[in-house]
């Protein structure tokens, strides 16, 4: 079938005061075909499917494998990876657009720096006394290294953030990713010394307690990422530091 | 004087390592990268990294490490720097296993090691099957912390497009471009290091990242700093054929007992599940019964080449074999291959579980990139380099899960070397070239913008790839490799004509794509004139009309410099550190 084609619609915008408008394309159809290699043929072909010449699409992307958290966005009105979402798996006409909950530079590229600056306010980070031969790093049983690698795939791709209800402007939220990252510190050995520190940090507004529980978070989730569980588990950790905190005046 | 100002150019782990020694010693640092740290191509790597800690009682010393890299090297690299890489790994893995990395355990708690190519020893530390992604987020976290503490400054989303040069030759900053706003400024540093990984994109499809296009080492090579051996490319056997990449199939899942093997019969119509072990060609194991399906990937790479070209069994006549873990029991195979194993079911939609892989070999890596000295610098006093960009540690062939300690290993050695020369820096004269690299930049970026002609970007580099893949991977033929070179230059012409669809300033990525372009072909150059120089086999470096290996003539590094002549760049030969340990023949099918 030489003639099959692939249907796809963007949704364009040329800077964030720029008005939107959707964009469609007919591309020639292959075996194995992403939704990133979509995007690909339009650059080396940048026309619309009415033959009007157009710009390639700006988009963030980079190991196309599903690792990296590059290329979020929504797909058929479902955020996902863009890298991963094989094209013969999609009702067409396949409908791209940004993700939603972050600002947009351009097309389908948002600004997700939020994310790396939760992370930071929440002391996402082991303390090692410095970088020199210390010697072998503390025991930790296959048990353990089992429940805590399933957090430490997080891709920071922000899917949970941008599906949950209560992650905007209003409510601050940190959302789930950061929450997680905040139980895989604190389960570590070492890590667990800023323990109280972190708690603290998702005490306040913006803090754990804006979760509503709608679960959205870890039904997205293209990395399986024990999300709920997380949250439950630190939630508790934080109700505990906070009456800690309330008794020690 | 003021604390010394370093740039580091790239944020995976070479970048990253550079940038923790240098905030620890006191130093300032600016970090640049295209991408936000986090998401560097690192990541990427899965089956795990290399150290003789000797935790399985098998005798593994960093003598051994250090003696299968070289030989598995084919000896090209210099023996000092690679001696003390394998001297400081098993205390890499100890900083790494503090800094919280996952890493894989045994039942008593402690680090577990599996096998990988080109050894006979557990060797490999590992965290599952994405053991890239733990180690770069364990760095990716020191440096936030480091940041946190005001110490590092973070530029992402900018592009490193020129080193400045002062009068005297000595580097005092870099020209780096805003993806976003498309501004271009000049930054001043005492010492810049390149962490800029590898070049993949110049064979179009690899399994490197997108922003892998070797576009920084290449214009400080066009600076004057020296590529070393660009002729050394890695062809990684197992990779999964894709329509926008290859996408890797880690080395970890032979050494976790994988087979790879093609029905005897060219014409084979049983379904896979129920061709019977006398009708299946381990042919890795057949030939080399030594080693086994854990030969080095060059070795692994060829032998698939030659199965499905030379015996045409290539699976439903297409280039394919099998890679097979069907034999293992699920379990073991989610603890130790999980993250591979998913990403295979999901991109070819088959579970690798209960039918076998379909892999070819595919670009993988960089053995050669920009020259550099024991202590990480190259030729341009000032410009330091790690990592993938750098030529020193992995000689003709890189055997697997040793690139993820070269460039922690590197990142540590060029971080603070580059802060000791900085506090020995004379002040600069003038403005320091800053005014006049600008001026040069500017120029090139607003003739781009303006160019009229009919050319497309994205179209030059799809025939870039396909005469790079064609010409100079696997096998090569001086005949190829000249046509190639010709390829190459009628590219350059046709680029004169290059039309930017888009020539908006905000978030332009067909302007950055044609910018990275122009650096991906006169990078090509030293790779095609390379390979075509070097009459000789050696490691990944093939050629059927010069099957053996010749130390007499090349036992030496290639180092281009660019003329910007017509005829390319010029080649000239180094000798070869080799004090340590003899050349001997390299063979894999006994015992070394």
């Amino acid at each position: 079938m030489a003639d099959r084609t692939v249907k796809i619609e963007i949704k364009r915008q040329a800077s964030p005061d720029a008005p939107s408008v959707w964009e469609s394309f007919e591309l020639p159809w292959r075996p194995g075909m992403n939704v990133i290699s979509a995007m690909m043929e339009i650059a080396a072909n940048p026309v619309t499917a009415d033959g009007r010449a157009t710009t390639p699409i700006t988009y963030d992307s980079n190991c196309l494998e599903e690792i990296c958290g590059s290329c979020a966005m929504r797909i058929n009105g479902k955020a996902r990876m863009a890298c991963s979402s094989l094209v013969d798996n999609l009702e067409q006409p396949i409908r791209v657009e940004p993700l939603s909950k972050f600002p947009l530079v351009r097309d389908l590229q948002v600004d997700r720096s939020v994310l790396f600056e939760n992370l930071m306010a929440v002391k996402a980070w082991v303390p090692v006394d410095g970088t020199y031969d210390l010697g072998s790093g503390p025991r930790v049983f296959p048990q353990q290294q089992e429940a805590n690698y399933p957090l430490s795939n997080c891709i920071s791709c922000t899917c949970c953030m941008e599906v949950c209800p209560q992650f905007n402007e209003e409510t601050g939220f940190v959302g789930a990713a950061t929450i997680a990252q905040v139980k895989l510190f604190n389960n570590h050995p070492t890590g667990k010394v800023f323990k109280e520190d972190r708690l603290r940090a998702l005490a306040g507004d913006g803090g754990i307690q804006e979760c509503g529980f709608a679960q959205n978070c870890v039904e997205v989730c293209p990395k399986q990422l024990p999300l709920t569980e997380a949250i439950s588990d630190i939630s508790r950790d934080v109700l505990v530091q906070k009456a800690k905190d309330f008794l020690r005046g | 004087m003021a604390a010394p100002r370093i740039i580091v150019v790239g944020g995976g782990l070479a970048g990253l390592a550079a940038v923790i020694k240098i905030a620890e010693a006191g130093g300032n640092v600016d970090l640049f990268s295209i991408v936000p740290v986090k998401r560097s191509h690192s990541v990427c790597a899965q089956g795990g990294i290399n150290a003789a800690k000797n935790l399985k009682g098998e005798g593994d010393t960093t003598a051994q490490h250090f003696d299968d890299t070289i030989y598995g090297g084919d000896f090209l690299a210099n023996q000092t720097p690679v001696k003390a890489m394998c001297e400081a790994a098993p205390a890499i893995i100890d900083l790494l296993d503090r800094m919280g990395v996952p890493f894989n355990r045994t039942p008593e708690g402690l680090l577990d090691f599996r096998r990988f190519g080109g050894t006979l020893y557990h060797r490999t530390a590992f965290a599952g099957a994405t053991t890239g992604q733990q180690l770069l987020y364990a760095l990716d976290e020191q440096v936030r912390r480091h940041e946190a503490e005001g110490k590092v400054k973070k530029y992402e989303g900018w592009e490193f497009l020129s080193a400045v040069i002062d009068s005297k030759g000595v580097a005092r900053g870099i020209t780096a471009l805003d993806l976003r706003t498309m501004e271009l400024r000049s930054f001043p540093a005492d010492a810049i290091i390149l962490a800029t990984g590898g070049n993949g994109a110049i064979f179009g499809k690899s399994t490197n990242s997108v922003v892998c296009t070797g576009s920084a080492q290449s214009a400080v090579f066009q600076q004057g700093v020296y590529y070393a051996k660009g002729e050394f490319i890695q062809v990684h056997p197992t990779c999964i054929p894709g329509e926008d990449k290859l996408r890797l199939m880690s080395e970890s899942a032979r050494g976790e007992g994988g087979r790879v093997w093609v029905p005897r019969n060219a014409g084979e119509k049983r379904p896979v599940k129920q061709i019977p072990d006398s009708d299946r060609w381990y042919f890795l194991e057949e030939w080399y019964p030594k080693y086994g399906n854990l030969v080095p990937r060059d070795v692994a790479t060829r032998a698939i080449h030659k199965v499905v070209y030379e015996h045409g069994l290539g699976l439903d006549g297409q280039p394919m074999v099998y890679l097979d873990l069907t034999h293992i029991d699920r379990a073991t195979l989610d603890r130790k291959l999980g993250g591979i194993l998913e990403i295979y079911e999901k991109f070819v939609g088959v579970d690798p579980h209960d039918e076998p892989m379909k892999i070819f070999p595919g670009m993988h890596y960089t053995m050669g990139g920009i020259w550099v000295d024991f202590n990480q610098m190259t030729n341009i006093p000032g410009i330091f380099a790690a990592g993938e960009c750098e030529y020193q540690y992995h000689g003709a062939n890189r055997l697997g899960a040793n690139s993820l300690v070269s460039c922690i290993f590197g990142g540590f050695v060029s971080g603070p070397n580059a802060l000791r020369y900085a506090k020995g820096l004379e002040g600069q004269e003038g403005d320091g070239g800053h005014a006049a690299e600008i001026a040069r930049q500017s120029e090139i970026n607003s003739k781009l913008l303006k160019n009229e002609g009919t050319e497309n970007p994205f179209k030059l580099w799809r025939e870039l790839g396909q005469t790079m893949t064609e010409h100079a991977t696997v096998i090569r033929y001086n005949k190829g490799l000249k046509q190639a070179d010709g390829k190459i230059v009628e590219l350059l012409d046709r680029y004169k004509k290059v039309n930017l669809s888009d020539r908006s300033q905000w978030a332009n990525t067909s302007f950055a794509f044609a910018r990275q372009l122009k650096n991906m072909l006169e990078l090509s150059r030293t790779i095609v004139l390379g390979a075509l120089q070097r009459d000789e086999s050696r490691g990944a470096h093939y050629k059927p009309d010069f099957p053996d290996r010749n130390d007499e003539k090349f036992l030496k590094t290639s180092k281009a410099s660019f003329t910007g002549a017509p005829e390319g760049p010029r080649i000239e030969y180094e000798e070869v550190d080799t004090q340590f340990i003899k050349p001997r023949p390299r063979r894999y099918d006994a015992a070394k």
